[in-house]
């Protein structure tokens, strides 16, 4: 057991070691697609929180993401706000989003949850046009450039004290209260466990996470408009956290690493063969198909598998 | 009077389209307990396949009903080859492949045809009809005939033949429907089989208005999904109700309503759809499904 | 050769053996009868030859080896369950029901003479046959479920307690009923009951199970005059 442990601390570290040597070393490009790697994690990090760890479907983070990222643009394109100071606001204005929708979710259950979640996921582009006294509309909103190392270290520092959080939070009380309420509702009712509370608690919890990453996402790409956050974004999420394995802090980098390199991968040409742009979409369905087939657990689940039968 | 007669008109004509969809979902809802998720992609598909055909050179009516027997194929090949290994799982497994299907044919769309936006030839001559002295679109009339003809012909199916009878019996009770000999996995794949074809009647129907690209049907999928549930999950007639009565509110919203840009028919779709499911989530037909605990 | 032949049959749900290793018989144109206490395997019994519950061991029906086969398999093969809870489909008419009792059947004039045929057992169908049957007592659901059976023209009919839930009278009504259709058609019945009495009227063969295997059989008068018999499953 304190083997493990110890392999595990290792793991961290050396984690932590490898982040912080890249962001020195590799090249600008390469630094903003890290930092895009690692607001992902972010996103998907909170989407685990919900869906891995209460049971709770969601196909709508994208829509919390487009909060998040929508508020950092307003604060800092149009009322000059620094950029990192917008995030936390981001993370808060987003995440009493998600707690206020978490409300009425109580009355959802699976397939309609993730029915509704979809439902906002796929109005938020409109919404965004239609409001855009605030949005800036279709033109969207400008903010100003930064270089890849920039975007890199702020995603990966908010990226690590997401980790924290979410360690902090999952081992303890809540933890438990989560994993009850995903386990058996009934079971978790009978001992004592406010359902309500902690269901409404996990996402708002997720929502906020969604948030710093929209932010991040509006602060990487200086500009935002409705089509920053389209549907397909909360389902490259859903399948990110799949991948990874949803109810597992350690798959989350996997699934992050998946989205973001995926497509760059499936773009290229391979023997002469010319995948076109819209190969990527094809691959997710695909793979997210064939991992419910073969290891619906992700690549977590697979390895704990592996080691078991080692 | 006579723009209010003209705006139902057309709200029944976008109704039609949404009521096909939903019935689409409900169909397969009521045998599995499976929502969907691709249905907007699968008819998208199909659509493209229309298209395709014309491109070729194949005469509109041929291609359209080439189009839907190939639905019917799609549909059935997709539940036995990707639905069905996980039959025996939660249901919330199944919703998630569906969601794959989602992606994975919406990449599909664009990979074979391209993302650029199609014109989609119509079925019925956009010309107006004038019926006692008030000017209405011979496309709307043409959409609302062939949706209503449509579901027809369902129910016909559905409450007159042996087939039909027999998907009814799976759905309702599928271990006693297996005793009768009724092979139960392929009323299920029927029932996918004929939902891709009403998925594929929508998308033929819409296409021509709001042209023809990979992301055609994922608002409509959204009307659809709200129309069934207002409808009911479980009731096909509740779906088609559902869909009809959305398509002329939503219209008579838009035309009357001020706020109620064109751009904020699908927030108050989607408003609907989180009233009615956090209201009475059986819908205006359902019966109340008591949660097993 | 015997019609239905089960030879060491075992079955189990999940952890749960429910059949250790049953061997029983039924002869054309016999009825026979499963007898037990609840928990004691008679319904998964049915439930194995039927192709419902996975099962190992040799189960042969008019000579052939019924395997793997599923439940629509075997129901084409003509053997007709009628399982425990009767399998109403209680959103559709008691018409539907019936017809869909024939689903197995070929298209031919005989089906119309079947369900007049339906009509003669059960008088009361014809004027409720529209109706859902859920609107139906429990003795009219049971008395639909055995039409429905017999919609099939099977060689053998799989009863499961018939007298659950119901009232004696409808349930002697019921085992006339069947008696009639071994006699003047032939029909082959494997009956599951609580009711030992009832069981051992209408059948001429009875097996006794108990904790998944059978403890004893013979003809029915011999098991009626059978000291364990009569003190556990007879009352006297």
């Amino acid at each position: 057991m304190r083997g493990e442990r110890l392999v595990k601390l290792g793991a961290i570290a050396g984690g932590a070691a490898l982040v912080v040597v890249l962001g020195f070393t590799m090249t600008d490009y390469h630094q903003y697609q890290g930092g895009i790697v690692a607001y992902y994690l972010i996103a998907i990090l909170g989407l685990n929180i919900l869906t891995g760890y209460t049971g709770q479907i969601s196909l709508g983070n994208g829509a919390f993401m487009a909060v998040g990222g929508y508020t950092t643009a307003i604060l800092c394109g149009h009322h000059g706000w620094p950029e990192l100071a917008t995030i936390p606001v981001a993370a808060a204005v987003a995440g009493a989003a998600g707690f206020l929708f978490g409300i009425p979710a109580l009355r959802l259950a699976g397939p309609y949850l993730a029915l509704a979640t979809f439902a906002i996921a796929v109005a938020v582009p409109s919404l965004a046009k239609r409001f855009d006294h605030f949005t800036g509309g279709s033109s969207g909103i400008t903010l100003p450039i930064h270089t890849g190392h920039y975007l890199y270290w702020a995603s990966w520092i908010c990226a690590g004290i997401g980790y924290v959080v979410a360690w902090l939070v999952l081992r303890g009380r809540t933890g438990r209260a989560f994993r009850a309420v995903r386990d058996s509702e009934v079971a978790a009712v009978s001992s004592g466990v406010n359902l309500a509370s902690y269901k409404t608690l996990a996402f708002g919890i997720s929502a906020a996470y969604a948030g710093v990453a929209g932010a991040l996402l509006a602060i990487g790409a200086a500009y935002t408009n409705p089509d920053t956050f389209p549907v397909t974004l909360s389902l490259y999420l859903l399948i990110g956290a799949v991948v990874g394995g949803l109810g597992s802090l350690w798959g989350v980098i996997f699934g992050a690493l998946f989205i973001e390199y995926l497509p760059i991968y499936a773009q290229k040409t391979y023997f002469g063969f010319a995948f076109s742009k819209q190969a990527p979409s094809v691959v997710y369905g695909l793979v997210l198909i064939l991992i419910m087939l073969v290891a619906p657990t992700g690549i977590v689940g697979l390895a704990r598998r592996l080691r078991r039968s080692i | 009077m006579q723009q209010f007669l003209q705006q139902v008109v057309s709200g029944l004509a976008s109704g039609g389209v949404y009521a096909s969809l939903a019935l689409a979902l409900v169909l397969i809802y009521r045998s599995t307990e499976v929502i969907n998720f691709a249905q907007g992609e699968m008819a998208t598909f199909t659509t493209y396949v229309a298209w395709q055909l014309i491109d070729w050179g194949v005469p509109f009516w041929v291609a359209f009903f080439a189009t839907l027997a190939f639905a019917f194929v799609f549909g059935v090949a997709i539940e036995r080859v990707v639905i069905r290994p996980f039959e025996h799982g939660p249901v919330l497994t199944v919703v998630i492949v569906t969601i794959g299907l989602l992606v994975l044919l919406n990449g599909l769309d664009g990979w074979i045809w391209g993302a650029e936006i199609k014109s989609f030839h119509s079925a019925f001559p956009t010309r107006p009809i004038d019926i006692g002295g008030v000017a209405f679109s011979l496309q709307d009339i043409g959409v609302i005939a062939v949706s209503l003809l449509a579901v027809f012909l369902l129910w016909l199916f559905f409450r007159y033949t042996k087939v039909g009878l027999a998907m009814r019996a799976a759905a309702v009770n599928p271990d006693s429907a297996r005793l009768t000999g009724v092979r139960v996995g392929w009323m299920l794949a029927l029932g996918w089989g004929l939902a891709s074809m009403l998925g594929a009647l929508s998308g033929l129907m819409i296409a021509p208005v709001v042209f023809l690209d990979p992301n055609m049907m994922q608002v409509v999928l959204i009307y659809a999904f709200a129309a069934a549930v207002l409808g009911g999950l479980q009731s096909p007639a509740g779906a088609v109700v559902g869909g009809l009565l959305l398509g002329v509110m939503l219209n008579l919203l838009g035309t009357y309503v001020h706020p109620v840009t064109p751009e904020l028919r699908l927030p108050v779709a989607l408003l609907v759809l989180l009233i009615v499911l956090l209201v009475k989530p059986s819908g205006l037909f359902g019966r109340a499904v008591v949660r097993k605990v | 050769m015997p019609l239905l032949e089960l030879s060491d049959v075992e079955a189990r749900y999940g952890p749960i053996v429910a059949l250790q290793g049953v061997s029983l018989a039924v002869d054309e144109g016999q009825v026979v009868a499963v007898l037990g206490a609840n928990g004691a395997g008679k319904t998964t019994t049915l439930r194995a030859v039927s192709g419902t519950v996975r099962k190992s061991g040799r189960i042969a029906f008019a000579g052939q080896e019924l395997g793997r086969r599923g439940p629509e398999a075997v129901a084409r093969l003509g053997v007709a369950h009628v399982p425990e809870g009767r399998g109403t489909f209680v959103e559709l008419t008691v018409w539907e029901n019936l017809r869909l009792g024939a689903y197995t059947r070929s298209r031919g004039a005989d089906l119309k003479a079947d369900l007049a045929r339906m009509v003669d057992y059960f008088p009361w169908i014809e004027e409720r046959r529209d109706q859902q049957a859920a609107t139906l007592s429990g003795g009219e659901q049971q008395m639909l479920a055995l039409a429905r059976a017999l919609m099939s023209r099977p060689r053998l009919l799989l009863l499961d307690e018939p007298s659950l839930g119901l009232a004696p009278l409808v349930t002697r009504e019921i085992f006339r009923i069947v008696r009639e259709l071994n006699e003047q058609e032939g029909l082959s019945v494997l009956v599951v009951e609580q009711n030992a009495n009832l069981a051992l009227d209408a059948a001429e063969h009875a097996y006794v199970l108990e904790v998944g295997r059978v403890a004893l059989d013979g003809p029915s008068q011999e098991l009626r005059s059978h000291p364990s018999v009569r003190k556990s499953y007879l009352g006297y």
